[in-house]
């Protein structure tokens, strides 16, 4: 037998690869680890600073509002929309013409642009003139969201429910389509009702897709930025200001680009460790 | 333990009609005795299915009446129709444990916890799932979950019939026979009514003590295998049973004899003797087809070797008669004749056996 000699050639095919995700990802994140340890004063000059930033983030009590809220905001969205997501997958019907109808139904949302469901949401619920705002008014319950934080976090929370949970219930429902008939059958033999039907079957069978659902809700709620920021500003004051509002008026309104690099890295890996632990719990039982 | 009794069942999916086709079970009448191990044997398609989920419950015939014992529960629901089903693909609840899966059915009707533990651990032993009972159901191997769906049918004092929706078909071989085995012996040892849906004539033939024959939504025979080996009425089951299967060659009636290459092979009695001029099929199986000095004259077109037999198969002018022979004995290479033993040969009419 002859040793066949390595060929190296396979590198080329790697190249494109490697030179893309250089292009769009590793540079640009360099680039931030690199403001994030130095300090600038334009001209391309820097010094030094370590992990001055860092220290600087951790410690502000700004950031620690921003990430109260960031976590208050995605925790309430989460509460809502992964149940009302699966009782509303749990009503859509398995065959028949009003599938698709639903689906698409469902879809609508998903389809529109984010700044225009922001932009949406702001003349809906504008307290003098939108339908929503008037409404509410009309019943003797005096709400402007523009002025009152807890109508503009209701409004907010409201949006993106209105806005997402269409993205559970579809994950829940393909989940649920999944499950072949014999389990249904075996479980009425069984004498199982509704309950035990949902909690032993359909609940274990959907663990997956909703496992899923749940960290793209986590990921994009924990990440918002364009439909409360069209919507409110971040405001009243900052009472709806997340953490990327937050981040883009350090970076680009103040200019800290130090600070703001430092805080864009926190930010990462928390979203990064957040949907790690998760995900290792949610699997943890499932090979055994 | 209950009497099975299927009056006048059809069924249609698509809501009935007037051609044959619409209809996925034709016409039914039958009677099954209480404690017997039946099988209903067919190809894909024949309707089996369709009627064991008539028997649970699980579809409501579009006419006829399903009775248990007498008492007619085609309008009964199938949680209190007191059967269990075992399906063809295992059915378990993947996030309980073995012993939770066994316990759920007797929990949902509300059984003291005192007597659901005995029920269990009488069953798992029955099983030999004593060892696994505190794991997850969703780690066992194939044939680990077809006991749990078994034993949840089998923990409920108050069943009366146990059916099986071709429950081998996802187990490695080796375990196809062990536990075709154990299903044997549950039987015998617990005496419920056991119904058993497959396509393999195998499994058929080993677990059941009667067969039910079906084809295109029809019952053609129920017998015991012996019966169906030996009085098939029908070609199909003639076809379908036995490998090879039944020779079903095109004859004609002569005075009350039915003719074959120019050689009287069976009788018909006159009473049911049919209209002359309907074709009629002489069935014989290989088994029972010899070669002889004299008889049907046929050329043998190809042997092949099956072990402790030789299958052999001549032609006669263009029909196809297959035999075996028993390995070492010669085959003649020219001038070769056929005999056909007359007590198994029989005639056939539309299909149907004429006696």
């Amino acid at each position: 037998m002859t040793t066949k000699r390595e060929n190296q050639k396979a590198w080329l095919f790697v190249l494109p690869v490697v030179l893309l995700v250089a292009f769009n990802a590793l540079v640009p994140l360099m680039t931030v680890v690199n403001y994030s340890v130095q300090e600038t004063f334009g001209n391309n000059v820097f010094f030094w600073e370590g992990v001055k930033w860092f220290e600087q983030v951790l410690h502000s009590d700004r950031f620690h509002a921003a990430l109260g809220r960031q976590f208050a905001f995605t925790f309430m969205i989460l509460a809502i929309e992964v149940p009302l997501g699966i009782a509303i997958a749990l009503t859509m019907p398995r065959s028949g013409p009003w599938v698709s109808v639903c689906l698409v139904l469902m879809a609508l949302p998903l389809l529109i642009p984010w700044n225009v469901v922001g932009a949406m949401w702001n003349i809906f619920a504008l307290p003098e003139t939108g339908l929503l705002g008037k409404a509410i008014n009309s019943l003797g319950i005096n709400y402007n969201f523009t002025q009152q934080p807890v109508a503009a976090w209701l409004t907010t929370v409201l949006m993106d429910v209105w806005h997402w949970t269409s993205l559970v219930v579809l994950l829940a429902y393909a989940g649920l389509c999944s499950i072949p008939d014999a389990y249904y059958q075996a479980a009425k033999i069984d004498g199982a009702g509704p309950w035990a039907v949902f909690r032993h079957i359909q609940l274990p069978k959907m663990k997956r897709v909703l496992t899923i659902a749940i960290l793209l809700r986590f990921m994009d709620s924990f990440m918002i930025y364009t439909e409360p920021f069209v919507l409110t500003g971040g405001g009243p004051g900052n009472t709806t200001t997340f953490l990327s509002i937050d981040l883009v008026k350090i970076a680009l309104g103040q200019f800290d680009l130090g600070p703001a690099a430092a805080m864009s890295l926190i930010y990462f890996l928390i979203v990064l460790l957040t949907c790690w632990v998760f995900y290792t719990l949610m699997m943890r039982n499932e090979e055994a | 333990m209950a009497r099975i009794g299927l009056h006048n069942l059809r069924h249609s999916y698509t809501g009935g009609g007037q051609r044959d086709e619409d209809w996925a079970l034709k016409q039914m009448d039958v009677e099954w005795e209480d404690g017997g191990a039946y099988a209903l044997l067919g190809p894909s398609g024949c309707g089996k299915t369709t009627l064991l989920n008539i028997i649970s419950g699980l579809i409501e015939p579009t006419e006829g009446r399903v009775t248990l014992d007498g008492s007619d529960v085609t309008d009964t629901p199938t949680d209190q129709r007191n059967i269990a089903q075992v399906f063809q693909f295992p059915v378990v609840y993947d996030t309980m444990t073995v012993y939770d899966n066994l316990a759920f059915p007797l929990r949902n009707r509300g059984v003291s916890e005192l007597n659901v533990d005995a029920r269990v651990k009488e069953i798992a032993a029955m099983l030999d799932l004593e060892a696994m009972l505190t794991r997850r159901a969703s780690g066992l191997t194939a044939d680990g979950k077809q006991k749990i769906s078994l034993g949840r049918g089998l923990v409920r004092s108050d069943v009366n019939v146990i059916m099986f929706d071709e429950p081998l078909t996802v187990i490695d071989p080796h375990l196809k026979w062990i536990l075709r085995s154990k299903l044997k012996e549950l039987h015998q040892r617990v005496g419920t009514t056991m119904i058993y849906v497959t396509h393999d004539q195998t499994e058929a033939l080993t677990f059941a003590d009667k067969v039910v024959v079906m084809h295109e939504g029809t019952v053609v025979q129920i017998g015991t295998p012996v019966e169906l080996f030996e009085r098939p009425q029908h070609t199909f089951v003639g076809h379908f049973i036995g490998s090879p299967g039944m020779n079903v060659l095109s004859g004609y009636l002569e005075k009350g004899r039915a003719k074959f290459g120019g050689k009287t092979v069976a009788r018909v009695s006159a009473g049911s003797a049919p209209d002359p001029a309907e074709r009629i099929e002489i069935g014989v199986r290989p088994e029972f087809v010899k070669f002889s000095r004299s008889g049907v004259p046929v050329r043998v077109t190809k042997v092949s070797d099956a072990g402790r037999f030789q299958v052999v198969e001549t032609m006669h002018e263009d029909q196809l008669i297959r035999l075996l022979v028993p390995d070492g004995e010669s085959i003649p290479s020219e001038n070769a004749n056929l005999t056909f033993d007359p007590e198994f040969t029989h005639v056939y009419a539309g299909g149907w056996a004429v006696t």
